[in-house]
């Protein structure tokens, strides 16, 4: 198979407006994945289905990732005149990288043998912005996957035929794979002699301590 | 002609029946609890806590590090640490847990606690029947039911715990000719570290 | 028809369509043209004999045909993967076994090589041999009670069943002297496996291994030629091969489909390249050719267990670089594969570095290879709805995770 750089340039020739990125994997695993920008996310991926070379024709897997915000420390060093003297002062600055929801999909061919390929697809945030552009029209093998990332991360698929809940009930609210969800204290759990749960359990159900 | 697939699984049927007359290998279903097959070697159930000597309080190889209950998958495990020190297989002082629970209606028999014991401390049991009236507390193993001594380790896994019995020794051997060594290096006789602190947070993340 | 129609061949297949452009299947109702207009709904599940589980179908029937049927699932759902999030990579181990609780052996290779991927890590070839023998014998037992309760949905109550239980139950004998659980057998360790086998196990696995063929000579004149079954499972639940492909279809389902991709041929993990084994491949799809499948696999098991077993080396079985305490695998990602008995079942892990994984997914074959099951369903009976479903082989603790 080609490499990730030949396919990038190729999808970029092929689509043209198409913004790709490549992500470094630093694990021994060395798989390394292709970032797509969501607008021309499902014509690169019909690039990806179709292109003779290529013809990743098995959509294998597709999951949600959820990345929160996080802080980055940054220190430069800037030369100011304190007191007459010219010093070099170090001013620590934290900086928040917003967080986003990722979803990744693993291509194979089943033709010819070869993978897999990676592609990301990232929201612009973790609460409005959230849409991204469903791939079950290219890959059947989608359908159920991407509902269960929009049922367990919250991304909503535009364009996918039947999105629903797919694990977690209709009624249910939240997104239980999120990073920062919280469980629900008032749940039927089983209760265990050295479990905390009992204590908060017992604050809705006060007969049972 | 229709019909002769079903005719020829009948009469396969029917060789199953009457072969179960005269044949063994036929003969599958074991009547239990009247009727019990050998139990092997590896099997296991729930762990249990293994005592040396005949004093299943003083004599616990745990040595309440606590790796177990981090490393428990259904967090089942619930330990808390003495006070009081007892000396080890080699003669340190170690610390010893006050309470060891293991929630055997949590616990799943995975054997990952008795992976990570450093001190071979904790076994997998082979016994089953628990039912009992009292779904938790009936299901909470405290130290006392937990602890059993190493001849019974002995008798359900024989090669086991020979083999561990084999390493203690090793250990013991070793620690003897250290101590004697430094003994002979400092000119004083052998003592007991008795009384010194050990960390024994660090004793249980090394390489004990 | 002949009983064999289902024989093994070098690829290729019948070449199916799509059932409309994509689209899938309609999602309004339509009334078949003899029925009479009259529709039903019925909620098949969740507690129902047949479905293997708690699984739910909601069917809609034309008189005794279905016209839309979607499957519902998480009545068994645990939130496996955020439990892994929240625990070690090897506290994670023992949950593996439960999500396709025939297979556990199986699923802990999964999970071992996805992390043995991420890690670095190698496992020596003994354990290499230990891992191939013990996931074929997964294989054989697993294929073995597929037959048996597909039967049983067919209503041939019990007999084919504890034929096929009387076997797996010599095979469970093997993995409980070897691992220590008939079941939950968390056997397999990054970089390795847990135990070595116990002395004379080798010989009680190749004294079952030479009686399987009996086995499968004994069951297959029992069914392959029977009339009842052959009416009730050919020509039944079509899966065309474009759309098998399309909808991301693993393992025998593919297979009986006519697409040549088997794991342990097109990406071979572990030492699979070495041996000799064919990989059946179906013809048309149905469910004849899915439960043929599954018997003609375990054949081409037992050719592997036989060429695993002569060349098994002795040496160690874990990696020595491998930890049991304190694993922390470098930041990255990998996505590690394996060819189960019930079709791909893939691991994604994502590392952050700490002694937890930041992202662990399961790839479940069974889960996947319900896409198509109102595919399959449209048209038919009821009854053969349930004939469908069982000859796809779930295992609801791996749906619903």
């Amino acid at each position: 198979m080609e490499t990730l750089e030949q396919i990038k340039a190729r999808a970029e020739a092929a689509v043209p407006g198409a913004i790709l990125g490549i992500l470094l994997n630093s694990s021994p695993s060395a798989q390394h994945s292709l970032v797509v920008d969501n607008e021309h996310a499902l014509a690169v991926a019909g690039f990806l289905r179709d292109d003779p070379q290529l013809r990743l024709d098995y959509l294998s897997n597709a999951t949600g990732v959820d990345w929160l915000d996080r802080e980055v420390k940054e220190s430069n060093i800037t030369r100011q005149v304190v007191d007459g003297v010219e010093r070099d002062i170090e001013v620590t600055s934290v900086r928040v990288v917003p967080g986003y929801l990722e979803a990744v999909y693993h291509l194979y061919s089943m033709e010819l043998r070869h993978g897999p390929v990676i592609l990301r697809l990232r929201t612009g945030n973790r609460s409005d912005l959230v849409q991204i552009p469903s791939l079950t029209p290219l890959w059947r093998g989608a359908e159920f996957q991407e509902r269960e990332i929009y049922d367990l991360y919250g991304i909503q698929f535009t364009g996918h035929p039947d999105l629903r809940r797919i694990l977690m009930w209709d009624g249910f609210e939240d997104h239980p794979m999120r990073k920062d969800y919280v469980d629900p204290d008032d749940f039927e759990y089983e209760p265990t002699p050295h479990d905390e749960v009992l204590e908060r359990a017992a604050r809705h159900y006060p007969t049972t301590k | 002609m229709l019909g002769t697939g079903i005719l020829k699984g009948m009469v396969e049927t029917g060789r199953n029946f009457l072969g179960s007359y005269v044949s063994e290998d036929r003969l599958v279903t074991v009547q239990y609890p009247e009727q019990r097959i050998p139990r092997q070697e590896a099997a296991r159930s729930f762990p249990f806590l293994v005592f040396d000597g005949s004093d299943p309080v003083w004599g616990l190889r745990c040595v309440a590090c606590q790796i177990c209950e981090k490393e428990c998958p259904p967090k089942c495990i619930y330990i808390i640490k003495d006070s009081l020190r007892k000396a080890d297989h080699i003669g340190k002082m170690q610390f010893q847990p006050r309470v060891f629970d293991i929630d055997i209606s949590v616990c799943m028999s995975c054997q990952i606690c008795v992976e990570v014991c450093p001190f071979d401390a904790i076994k997998m049991d082979v016994e089953v029947d628990f039912s009992t009236g009292d779904r938790f507390g009936g299901l909470l193993m405290n130290k006392q039911r937990l602890a059993k001594p190493n001849s019974y380790f002995h008798k359900i896994h024989p090669s086991d715990a020979s083999e561990v019995d084999g390493r203690l020794a090793a250990d013991r051997l070793k620690a003897q000719a250290k101590a004697k060594a430094d003994a002979e290096a400092k000119g004083k006789p052998a003592a007991g570290p008795a009384g010194k602190s050990f960390a024994v947070g660090k004793a249980g993340t090394g390489s004990a | 028809m002949t009983p064999d129609h289902a024989h093994q061949k070098a690829g290729g297949g019948g070449e199916g369509t799509l059932p409309q452009a994509w689209g899938g299947p309609s999602y309004e109702l339509r009334s078949s043209p003899e029925g009479d207009g009259g529709l039903l709904e019925i909620s098949m599940g969740p507690q129902h004999p047949s479905t293997h589980g708690v699984f739910r179908m909601d069917v809609v029937l034309d008189g005794e045909r279905v016209v839309k049927l979607k499957p519902v699932f998480g009545y068994l759902h645990r939130n496996h993967e955020k439990i892994g999030e929240g625990t070690t990579y090897l506290g994670s181990m023992p949950y593996t076994d439960r999500l396709d609780y025939f297979c556990s052996l199986t699923n802990n290779w999964a999970y071992a090589l996805a992390v043995e991927k991420l890690a670095g890590l190698e496992a020596p070839e003994r354990a290499q041999y230990i891992r191939v023998i013990t996931a074929e014998l997964t294989r054989l037992q697993n294929h073995a009670c597929l037959g048996g309760f597909l039967l049983q949905d067919m209503g041939a109550s019990g007999t084919p069943l504890m034929y096929a239980f009387r076997e797996r139950e010599k095979i469970l004998d093997l993995f409980e002297s070897l691992t220590g659980a008939r079941m939950m057998c968390n056997y397999m360790r990054f970089g390795g496996c847990r135990c070595d086998l116990p002395p004379g196990w080798l010989e009680q696995a190749r004294t079952v291994v030479a009686e399987f063929p009996k086995f499968l000579d004994e069951f297959e004149s029992l069914l392959n030629g029977n009339e009842i079954l052959m009416s009730r499972t050919q020509g039944v639940g079509v899966l065309p091969r474009d759309l098998a492909i399309n909808a991301s279809i693993t393992g025998p389902v593919l297979r009986a489909s006519g697409v040549n991709y088997d794991i342990r041929k097109a990406e071979p993990y572990g030492i699979y390249d070495r041996f000799q084994f064919r990989v059946p491949l179906g013809d048309h799809g149905d469910v004849y050719d899915r439960y043929m499948m599954r018997v003609l696999e375990m054949r081409e098991s037992i050719k592997i267990l036989e060429q695993a077993m002569a060349a098994i080396p002795g040496g160690p079985i874990m990696d020595p670089k491998a930890k049991i305490r304190g694993f922390r695998p470098k930041a990255g990602e990998a996505y590690g594969r394996i060819e189960g008995p019930k079709g791909e079942l893939g691991f994604y892990l994502i590392s952050d570095g700490s002694p937890n994984p930041c992202r662990y997914r399961v790839r479940p074959p069974s889960f996947i290879n319900l896409t198509v099951l109102e595919d399959m369903c449209l048209g038919h009976h009821v009854a053969d709805v349930v004939v469908i479903l069982g000859s796809v082989d779930i295992v609801l603790g791996e749906v619903d995770r």
